[in-house]
């Protein structure tokens, strides 16, 4: 699937809740979903800065793909990563650097988010960017 | 008598919904409320007054003048300090310990000491480091016990004849713990040694003395005070005051100028460089009189009565756990859940329309001292209510069922 055909998985499974707290849940349950970060990778370099929680994020090439793994100390800010990587994981570092973030406005999260909080999410998406971006400038 | 449903209906702010909940206000270490009659004297000085201060000889440049040495006044009563020129307006907390950190590179040299706490606010130790790389000082930290008190025999080691100038908070930001500070100061005066009090998160509690503590320098902020954002306070000794160079050159700070030299103007100006915040200034006076109205006493007695009552309601909660239990102690309460990041609770509880700090307060080192990323941080005004903390307490529940 393309990011584009993921993010609009995403958009549709949230579009099913009425409420911020069934949509808490869910991100919730998705953090329990994030492929974890090797504990061997889980270090200071790899922290994402601009988090009130810890976020480590760590990117492999496959095949010419990207494939992220990650992990935060706090369940909400690992359910958000969890989402992210969902939509930019296995895909190739041009797709990648292409795609846009309107879907996390959609999915009503950013506009629910406090601005320190919504500059982690920031950061997170800048992150993955520049993974994606050092792997293209290598390939 | 002090009523809080009256002093609430003051603050329009207070009756508004967050994520259609009441708003419960918990985040008053970071900002205080602002009451309509501060709202209004804000609105009075631009509307009929506004005009530069200290320059102009027409009627409103006076008026505004005379308003802002009225404001100057009434802070120095307020602080009891011997002259009104020991008062110098800044733009808050920060910039009051900048100034004085900069102008003591003229006082200290390579081997002397500055003495900070483990329990400071980033802005109480970075303008300290940069002291020291400036001058080659050292910078020392009086240690805190578990319970977050300073330990005041090993500050007694601490001291010595190298100890240049001592830099602690009245109250502590993170945890909430009111520090002996006049012990401080007297023992520090007596190797010689001066002491800054970062009254950021006193002044809202209490009335501080600056003759009776004897501190050499004294700083706050004024939005913490229920007064506008951009304000703050140095009070600082008169010989001292003298001493220090200035901190910002530029208008209003002179004396006379020209290319060859230039002479200071008089305390307090040659720390009052440049068009100052003017409205801020002066409704930071109003602020002061306001508080003043309800009166600390009362202030001091109800906020106890919120400690003691949220503090009571919190420990309900299974796995919790507080950070801070000095006696001694503000109406700040610091904790964690067992399991879960305090960012967690934060976010979900802002749901429920309570409004609480969480992280790292600014402070780093305590929370490196406890072994963990933050807290949350809930601290209660004397316009905070019995049920709000109930509320609270129901949010934090339901976070807690939530996350875990």
């Amino acid at each position: 699937m393309s990011i584009k055909e993921i993010q609009d998985e995403i958009v549709d499974e949230f579009s099913m809740f009425d409420d911020w707290m069934q949509r808490y849940e869910y991100i919730i349950e998705l953090g329990k979903s994030l492929p974890l970060i090797d504990e061997q990778y889980k270090t200071e370099d790899n922290i994402i800065k601009g988090c009130q929680s810890k976020v480590w994020v760590h990117a492999e090439e496959k095949d010419g793909k990207v494939v992220f793994t990650a992990d935060s100390d706090a369940i909400l800010t690992k359910g958000i990563i969890a989402i992210l990587v969902r939509a930019f994981s296995n895909q190739s570092p041009k797709a990648i650097l292409d795609a846009n973030t309107d879907f996390i406005d959609e999915i009503g999260l950013k506009e629910h988010l406090s601005p320190t909080r919504a500059n982690g999410l920031v950061s997170m998406i800048k992150g993955i960017k520049m993974y994606a971006l050092a792997f293209q400038a290598k390939g | 008598m002090f009523d809080v449903q009256k002093v609430r209906a003051q603050f329009p702010i207070l009756s508004q919904t967050v994520n259609g909940k009441p708003l419960v206000y918990f985040d008053n270490g970071a900002t205080a409320q602002k009451p309509q009659v501060v709202i209004d004297a804000i609105s009075k000085y631009y509307s009929e007054i506004n005009a530069n201060i200290h320059r102009g000889v027409h009627t409103l440049s006076q008026l505004a003048t005379d308003a802002y040495e009225v404001s100057r006044n009434t802070i120095q009563a307020h602080l009891n300090a011997k002259y009104n020129h020991e008062i110098v307006f800044t733009s808050g907390t920060t910039q009051g310990i900048n100034l004085v950190a900069s102008g003591f590179a003229a006082f200290v040299k390579e081997g002397d000491e500055v003495m900070v706490s483990a329990l400071e606010h980033h802005s109480n130790i970075v303008p300290w480091q940069f002291l020291c790389e400036k001058t080659g000082a050292k910078l020392v930290v009086i240690p805190m016990n578990e319970k977050g008190e300073l330990i005041i025999s090993e500050f007694d080691k601490l001291l010595s004849d190298k100890t240049k100038i001592v830099a602690v908070n009245h109250i502590s930001n993170a945890l909430g713990t009111v520090n002996p500070v006049k012990y401080i100061v007297a023992k520090a005066h007596e190797v010689g040694a001066a002491v800054l009090i970062d009254g950021a998160q006193a002044t809202p509690h209490l009335r501080p003395d600056v003759q009776d503590l004897d501190c050499d320098f004294y700083v706050f902020s004024g939005h913490k005070v229920c007064g506008p954002t951009g304000t703050g306070i140095l009070y600082g000794k008169e010989s001292w005051l003298n001493q220090l160079p200035p901190y910002m050159g530029g208008g209003e700070m002179i004396k006379e100028v020209t290319f060859e030299k230039t002479t200071y103007a008089d305390l307090p100006h040659k720390f009052e460089a440049g068009t100052p915040n003017i409205a801020g200034g002066i409704v930071l006076g109003t602020a002061i009189n306001y508080m003043n109205g309800i009166g600390f006493d009362n202030i001091a007695r109800y906020e106890q009565e919120l400690l003691d009552y949220g503090t009571k309601r919190l420990l309900e909660i299974e796995g919790l756990k507080i950070y801070g239990t000095s006696e001694h102690k503000a109406s700040v309460i610091s904790f964690n859940i067992e399991g879960i990041h305090p960012y967690d609770i934060g976010t979900i509880i802002d749901k429920l329309g309570v409004a609480v700090r969480t992280g790292h307060h600014c402070a780093q080192p305590i929370m490196n001292y406890f072994n963990i990323p933050g807290t949350i941080r809930a601290s209660f005004a004397f316009y905070n209510t019995k049920e709000e903390i109930d509320i609270f307490v129901e949010a934090v529940k339901k976070a807690q069922m939530m996350l875990s």
